[in-house]
């Protein structure tokens, strides 16, 4: 796990973050004197509990995008490690190389063995560059689409997190068919005979997000986004000025609750309060239970049924008027 | 010329064209700059004869190039956007619907329906770039979507003629799931063992190149048609560098292994026939195939 100390806080959670760092010294010197100071930090932590609420009831979409994009957030690699007992990670799409925006691999719950995939941002500036800040080339969705693949032939469950900008938007990405290769895995994936379940647990960015997303179940974490650009990018199109991201966010409709109201998601994942990074190993144990009953429910139809609804939930996406 | 620069100019020309379309009798050509005149460029199917420069033309226009003539049945006519999100940037998007509708005398950004090529039946969608840009929102994603449920049902090819400036942000997510809805309902052709045709016109980017657009069993691009997923100007400002010449023209992606031909129009009915033809005449494809899953 990383080393958190000189990650920043976001400045609408300092005021929680600060309280909670005086309950701690507080608690630090009192047994150090010998005091009790039971009713004071019983006190300031019934604060804190009030304005975690007060502030995390009323986010609006501008702050969750920053929770969705927090340094601090739980990643793909953090939820592999948190999520499943047993991990082994497979690379490279057997045809260019191996794409590090996303990561895949072999992992087990207990004796229940699937396929994981997710888009893998880094922490910081060296880890990022490794990682091009989570935005995959075509050989990262065509080595997602070789697993998806090989599970299918061993009848095992793919398990996908979505956490991206987007698709790389570059010559080589465009030389090598960066559309195609999205394109393919959506309909792919539609046709994949076992059961697949999304977690947005990010940043969902435009299609390189949904080209790890069409599944069974697909589930927005509460603090996650997903949108069809990123908010920086509606701005400086319909806007033509990069900083208006946060009034894109807010017309875009982003929330893991618009989603859901859009009928674009099966469900939200309750985060703990404060967020998913304020307990990551609370989100993954979320997750986890998750997963263990969907891949119930999931396996107990014939595979037609599976993906003949599978078909009929996108199929049932968009809202239009029919005269 | 690069798509920006093609765009820069090009956008322009279409538009000063727009205007004043009674009187005006004669355009420039965004490939070469020569005086082309209307009547000319309506016989020489909108190519310019000195540089085989494609301009656009309208969705009519494709119907009466490949359907055989009172072959054409629209289909899906009465579905139109409404605005789920309630959008406003500078402009209300039902504000953008009204103006589109005005403009094009379409309820959205492509028209599907059935009709013969050479006497073949196919089932076809022909995008419109003049509706907000050809984007795709709710009302593109179902009207593919039942067009290629349409060609399941007859047993016949399916044909999309892409253009489109990617996916509609005003719908935003919902726009987003229109990728996957089609891209879904193409896995289905694929199981009944219906093939599917892609043209790629000038120009296709974004969400539409990132789904059927590029998936079509054979992939057909119009001569100097640009496509891509990124647009050039965010590519651009990405790697900061110019892009080169030709980057995500038609000829580009075929070298690159992405298009299987380029085709002029004036020999896209027959070659469209003949792939059709190709594609049906080994087998009966009115019996349904066995599913693959
Ligand atoms: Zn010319």
């Amino acid at each position: 796990m990383m080393d958190f100390k000189k990650t920043p806080w976001l400045d609408f959670e300092k005021p929680i973050v600060e309280l909670e760092e005086r309950i701690r010294t507080l608690e630090d010197s009192a047994s150090l004197r010998g005091l009790d100071v039971s009713e004071e930090v019983s006190k300031l932590k019934t604060q804190v509990s009030k304005l975690s609420k007060d502030i995390f009831d009323n986010l609006d979409p501008w702050q969750r995008v920053q929770l969705a994009r927090h340094p601090r957030r739980p990643t793909t690699n953090d939820y592999i490690g948190l999520v499943f007992d047993k991990f082994q990670e497979l690379h490279g799409d057997r045809a260019f190389r191996d794409d590090a925006a996303i990561v895949g691999g072999m992992a087990w719950i207990d004796d229940l063995a699937v396929m994981v995939i997710g888009h893998q941002k880094g922490r910081d500036t060296k880890s990022n560059i490794f990682r091009n800040f989570g935005m995959a080339n075509p050989e990262g969705y065509r080595k997602a689409l070789r697993l998806m693949r090989m599970a299918a032939r061993s009848g095992r469950p793919v398990v996908t997190f979505i956490d991206t900008p987007g698709a790389y938007p570059g010559i080589g990405a465009e030389e090598r068919g960066q559309g195609e290769a999205i394109a393919r895995n959506l309909r792919e994936m539609a046709g994949m005979p076992i059961p697949i379940i999304v977690f947005v647990n990010g940043e969902g960015g435009s299609g390189g997000a949904l080209a790890l997303g069409v599944g069974d179940k697909v589930y927005m974490l509460e603090n996650s986004i997903y949108s069809v650009i990123s908010p920086e990018g509606c701005a400086a199109i319909l806007w033509r000025d990069r900083a208006k991201a946060a009034d894109a966010a807010n017309a875009m409709k982003i929330t893991a609750e618009d989603a859901l109201r859009l009928g674009a998601i099966d469900d939200i994942l309750t985060e703990p309060v404060g967020g998913a990074h304020r307990n990551h190993a609370a989100t993954a144990a979320t997750i986890r239970e998750t997963i263990i009953r969907d891949v119930a429910e999931l396996t107990s139809t014939t595979t037609r049924d599976l993906l003949d609804k599978r078909l009929d939930k996108f199929l049932s996406m968009g809202i239009f008027d029919e005269d | 010329m690069s798509w920006l620069n093609q765009a820069k100019k090009g956008i322009k020309s279409l538009t000063e064209q727009k205007k004043d379309v009674p009187e005006k009798l004669w355009s420039k050509c965004p490939g070469c700059g020569e005086v082309l005149y209307h009547k000319e460029l309506e016989r020489n199917m909108w190519v310019c004869t000195g540089c085989n420069h494609h301009l656009r033309i309208s969705t009519d226009y494709y119907i009466k190039l490949l359907a055989d003539e009172n072959s054409w049945h629209e289909t899906h006519k009465g579905i139109r956007s409404k605005d789920p999100l309630g959008f406003k940037d500078s402009k209300k998007y039902s504000d953008r619907i009204a103006a589109s509708e005005k403009k094009t005398g379409r309820n959205d950004a492509i028209v599907t329906g059935r009709c013969e090529i050479n006497k073949l039946p196919v089932c076809i969608g022909i995008m419109d770039f003049d509706f907000m840009g050809g984007s795709m929102g709710s009302v593109v994603g179902e009207k593919i979507a039942r067009m290629l449920q349409d060609a399941v049902k007859n047993r016949e090819v399916a044909i999309i003629i892409s253009r489109s400036g990617g996916a509609r942000m005003q719908e935003s997510l919902l726009s987003l799931m229109q990728m996957a809805k089609t891209s879904a309902m193409l896995n289905r052709l694929r199981e009944e063992g219906i093939p599917y045709i892609s043209i790629l016109t000038n120009p296709t980017y974004g969400g539409v190149t990132a789904s059927y657009s590029t998936l079509g069993d054979v992939i057909i691009a119009e001569p100097g048609a640009f496509v891509g997923f990124a647009g050039p100007r965010v590519i651009e400002q990405t790697i900061n560098a110019e892009l080169p010449e030709g980057f995500q023209s038609a000829e580009f992606l075929m070298d690159h292994g992405m298009v299987d031909m380029i085709v002029s129009r004036k020999h896209l009915r027959d070659k469209l026939s003949d792939t059709i033809s190709w594609m049906v005449d080994g087998r009966d494809i009115s019996v349904q195939q066995p599913l693959r899953a």
